[in-house]
């Protein structure tokens, strides 16, 4: 295969990381008010994620890094082009995990309740804003001769392109619905449960007409077939996952809405091969993997450092998946004894089960 | 103002930004992993007191680090897309390779080392907060590479027919004599902020709330102290290599350094002067004569070059055009840089000297406002020199090879730069207030109390429960949000 399309996969499997990681974060974040009553509920359901959060994030930031490095023309095209609506992610971004880390470190109510705004806000606007991206990715953009972005803000703003953000946004929400319902225990499993089931009806059936869309646009190119067969996939693994999340089997319904997601990405990525960011402009002016690429010699190293180093990353993060496995319910969230709200507890010994 | 200029000030606002954070989190690291590692080896209730407080610190100026940062992943291609179109087959690399190595590492291992306490067992929890230094330290190798290419372009080749620089010889963009420079200079600007701010504190606790731990602070007081001793030679040390690199690299930058327009033997170095603004004619100086020459070429006698010889020679090497940077600026803040980072020494080697063999604190009398002052000294320090480096390498994004206005988004409106300019500053200077209003209330609020020890390893498990096994327990978390 050719190092172009191995590093087109690699962008993929990124993406496809921070999906179904910061998926689930996303849907948590925009969830806080809508399932957490009190407090002490909104505690519980930012600590599902408390640990994981920024490793899930940094998905981006390597997916990011690697267009550069693999991808140099798709980097500068993409980031200045969508300029704007990269500039409301990275704010929501900032507000949101300044939020998770400073709203426990002080104790009034209205510290409390802007950062939990911040949270719902910096989820919902990256959520509905990364699927509108792929959207005008998928469906072609304003490039010209010179590789140049040259369309207008209110251009990405089409309607295939907005129904993107709202199968991310409800994707991502159904998501973390099912791993709150997975990590906690108490009412909030429960009402998790029957959310998932709403938002997961709505996602699919945004889902579809979205990947219906596709196809009738894309009938006939290129790698149509893949697409079409994975696509399928997506969309039987989101009704899997409903069907499993309608029965209590949390874990099942969680593996298959990361399905969902892994399978809606990959399928939108097939469906641009060759090109990376095709043009609506004039089709000999599109990105493709290799008009937009680095020399051989660049994906020749990036390729070593990939395969050595994304093994040992899934694996350290998996184990943090494994050593935080442990359901948490109001019962386990410290309570404030004296001042500080979280008074750092002397660490255990080892007990014989945590060190596993 | 045109795109270029917006462009370049909204660079220069978030990576100064966003480098008041970094130095603090690289050297905290390392001197909360040690502090951790003083109480596993003691178990001196002093030292794990000292770690959760020193880390709740950490913590917070990490936040706004990483926030930070991520505007720093997509800011070449927002703003300076052609730079990134020309340089992205040799920059593009380092910066994915330290994404993938670095910040996985740190956010990950930062993620068990906090939430960890009671999940891991104490030498690997231990070891998870060394792993999230040694990720800092990898974090700012790459990213410095990366850097160091537009300072001293190596191991490229610029293809005409793609009107880009082209990746030949990682090896020797990886080991750029600037990067090697350059990253121990860095390395120990960032201990010397990390034990000033570690000193300040300490410091700050033992003069306003004398009675309350002086012996932790005394002990925190004293490391600080020592490593902001040791980080200012090796910041010194590096800083005199650098200076001989760009010597070497870009002679400009040496010349604007010392606002010296003639070539000269046996060149002085001014600590101060006062003349014309942009330095043309001085009225008045204090020099350490040869210093210049030391600095440049370690011979107090060598010659080193002026501006004006540069400048014609630029011309006629890359064609008509002024390859001079803004020398009022290069010249102060090559001076501030040294001054007051250096000046963060004293208090360091006042409080190791009355402080000594088990004395008690001695003078008090200036020791609130040094403690307040002393922790942005070296933060300053730190923004002066890049502010010398980057305006030293100006007009250049990539010496030698693309002019920084060729660099700039040509699609990218004013309107769009000055909306995330403005933006980012109001956004930026929001989080600033926050966070120190933060900061200050957890040092005031002094080292945290220890629980009483859990009664039995086991403990915990709810006996009436039947479903109690090791994951559905109603033991509290050791860390909460
Ligand atoms: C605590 C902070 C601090 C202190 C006290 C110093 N520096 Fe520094 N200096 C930096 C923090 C710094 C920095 C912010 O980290 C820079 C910016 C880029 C870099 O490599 O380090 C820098 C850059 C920098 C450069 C420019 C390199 C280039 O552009 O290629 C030189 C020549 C020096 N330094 C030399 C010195 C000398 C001779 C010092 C004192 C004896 C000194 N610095 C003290
Ligand atoms: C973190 C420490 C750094 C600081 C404080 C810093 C500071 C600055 C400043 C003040 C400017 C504005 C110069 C001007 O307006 O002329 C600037 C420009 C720039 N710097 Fe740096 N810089 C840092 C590191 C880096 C690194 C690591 C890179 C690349 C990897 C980089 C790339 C650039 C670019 C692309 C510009 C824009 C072009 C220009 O205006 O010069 N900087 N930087
Ligand atoms: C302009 C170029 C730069 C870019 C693109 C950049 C990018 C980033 C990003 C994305 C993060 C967040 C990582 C996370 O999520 O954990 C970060 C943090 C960090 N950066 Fe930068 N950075 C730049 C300049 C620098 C420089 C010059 C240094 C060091 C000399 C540095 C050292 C660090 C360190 C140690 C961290 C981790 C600690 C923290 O978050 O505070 N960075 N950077």
């Amino acid at each position: 295969m050719e190092l172009t399309t191995v590093w087109f996969i690699l962008i993929a499997v990124l993406w496809t990381g921070y999906f179904v990681l910061e998926g689930f974060d996303f849907g948590v974040g925009i969830l806080l008010p809508v399932l957490g009553r009190d407090d002490l509920e909104r505690r519980v359901m930012i600590n599902t994620i408390g640990p994981v959060w920024d490793g899930n994030e940094v998905w981006v930031l390597v997916a990011g890094g690697a267009t550069f490095a693999a991808f140099p023309e798709w980097y500068a095209t993409l980031f200045s082009g969508f300029y704007l609506p990269l500039f409301l992610i990275l704010v929501s971004l900032i507000f949101r995990n300044v939020a998770f880390e400073y709203r426990s470190k002080g104790d009034s109510e209205t510290w409390k309740q802007w950062w939990d705004r911040a949270i719902f806000f910096g989820s919902l606007v990256p959520a509905l804003l990364w699927g509108v991206a792929f959207g005008n990715i998928v469906r072609g953009v304003e490039i010209d001769a010179d590789k140049e972005f040259v369309g207008s803000f209110f251009d990405l703003l089409n309607p295939y392109a907005l129904l993107g953000g709202l199968v991310t946004l409800s994707l991502f929400v159904t998501h973390g619905a099912i791993f709150l319902s997975l990590k906690t225990v108490g009412e909030i499993r429960s009402r998790a449960r029957s959310i998932a089931t709403r938002t997961g009806l709505a996602a699919a059936v945004f889902a579809v007409v979205f990947l219906g869309w596709t196809a009738v646009q894309r009938d006939g190119a290129e790698h149509f077939g893949w697409f079409v067969g994975m696509a399928v996939v997506a969309a039987v693994a989101l009704l899997g996952a409903l069907e499993a999340n309608r029965r209590g089997r949390e874990g099942w319904a969680f593996v298959g809405t990361a399905t969902t997601l892994a399978f809606a990405v990959a399928s939108l990525f097939t469906s641009l091969f060759p090109n990376v960011m095709p043009s609506s402009l004039d089709d000999a002016w599109s990105l493709t993997t290799t008009n937009a690429a680095s020399t051989h010699t660049t994906l020749v190293i990036m390729t070593w450092v990939a395969a050595i180093f994304t093994p040992i990353v899934l694996a350290y993060q998996t184990w943090t998946f494994v050593i935080f496995r442990r359901r948490i319910g109001v019962q386990h969230i410290p309570t404030p004894k004296g001042v500080a709200s979280e008074s750092p507890q002397a660490p255990a010994r080892p007990a014989a089960d945590a060190a596993t | 103002m045109e795109p270029l200029d917006l462009a370049r000030w909204q660079f220069g606002i978030t990576t100064v930004y966003h480098f008041l954070f970094v130095p603090i989190t690289i050297g905290l690291a390392f001197l909360v992993a040690g502090l951790q590692t003083a109480w596993y080896r003691t178990q001196q209730p002093k030292y794990l007191r000292l770690t959760k407080y020193f880390g709740k610190l950490f913590l917070i100026n990490f936040a706004l680090g990483l926030v930070t940062g991520i505007v720093q992943e997509f800011q070449f291609g927002m703003n300076w897309s052609d730079y990134s179109r020309f340089v992205g087959d040799i920059f593009g690399a380092p910066l994915a390779i330290e994404g993938l190595l670095a910040f996985f590492l740190e956010s990950t291992f930062l993620g068990l080392w906090i939430f960890g306490w009671d999940r891991l067992s104490p030498k690997l929890h231990l070891a998870t907060i060394w792993i999230a230094a040694t990720g800092t330290l990898l974090s700012a190798y790459f990213i410095l590479a990366a850097n160091s290419f537009m300072q001293n372009p190596v191991g490229y080749e610029y293809n005409p027919a793609t009107g880009r620089a082209e990746l030949v010889d990682f090896a020797a963009v990886l080991t750029n004599k600037v990067t090697l420079v350059t990253f121990p200079h860095t390395i120990f600007g960032a201990f010397m902020t990390a034990g000033a701010l570690v000193l300040g504190v300490s410091l700050w606790n033992l003069v306003r709330r004398p009675d309350r731990d002086p012996d932790a602070f005394r002990t925190s007081g004293r490391m600080a102290s020592i490593v902001l001793l040791v980080a200012a030679l090796g910041v010194a040390a590096s800083g005199d290599q650098q200076a001989k690199v760009m010597t070497d690299v870009q002679p400009m930058k040496m010349a604007a350094a010392e606002a010296q327009y003639e070539t000269r033997d046996h060149a002085s170095f001014s600590i101060f002067s006062i003349g014309t603004p942009d330095g043309s004619e001085e009225t008045f100086s204090l020099r350490v004569p040869g210093m210049l020459s030391f600095l440049a070429e370690g011979d107090w006698n060598a010659t080193v070059e002026g501006i004006d010889n540069l400048q014609s020679g630029y011309e006629l090497m890359y064609g008509p055009g002024d390859y001079t940077p803004n020398i009022a600026l290069t010249y102060w803040t090559f001076r501030f840089m040294i001054g007051i980072g250096m000046l963060a020494t004293l208090p360091a080697l006042w409080l190791l000297w009355c402080t000594r063999k088990g004395r008690p604190l001695c003078v008090r009398r200036f020791a609130l406002p040094v403690a307040i002052a002393l922790p942005l000294l070296p933060l300053l320090a730190n923004s002066f020199g890049w502010i010398f480096t980057e305006m030293g390498r100006q007009p250049w994004i990539v010496f030698g090879l693309m002019p920084t206005s060729a660099g700039v988004s040509p699609t990218v409106s004013a309107g769009e730069v000055l909306t995330s300019m403005i933006g980012f500053t109001l956004i930026y200077g929001l989080l600033a207030v926050i966070e120190v209003r933060l900061l200050l209330k957890t040092i005031k609020g002094g080292l945290p109390e220890l629980p009483q020890p859990a009664t039995d390893d086991t403990d915990g498990g709810n006996p009436t429960d039947p479903g109690a096994g090791p994951d559905n327990d109603d033991r509290e978390l050791a860390f909460a949000y």
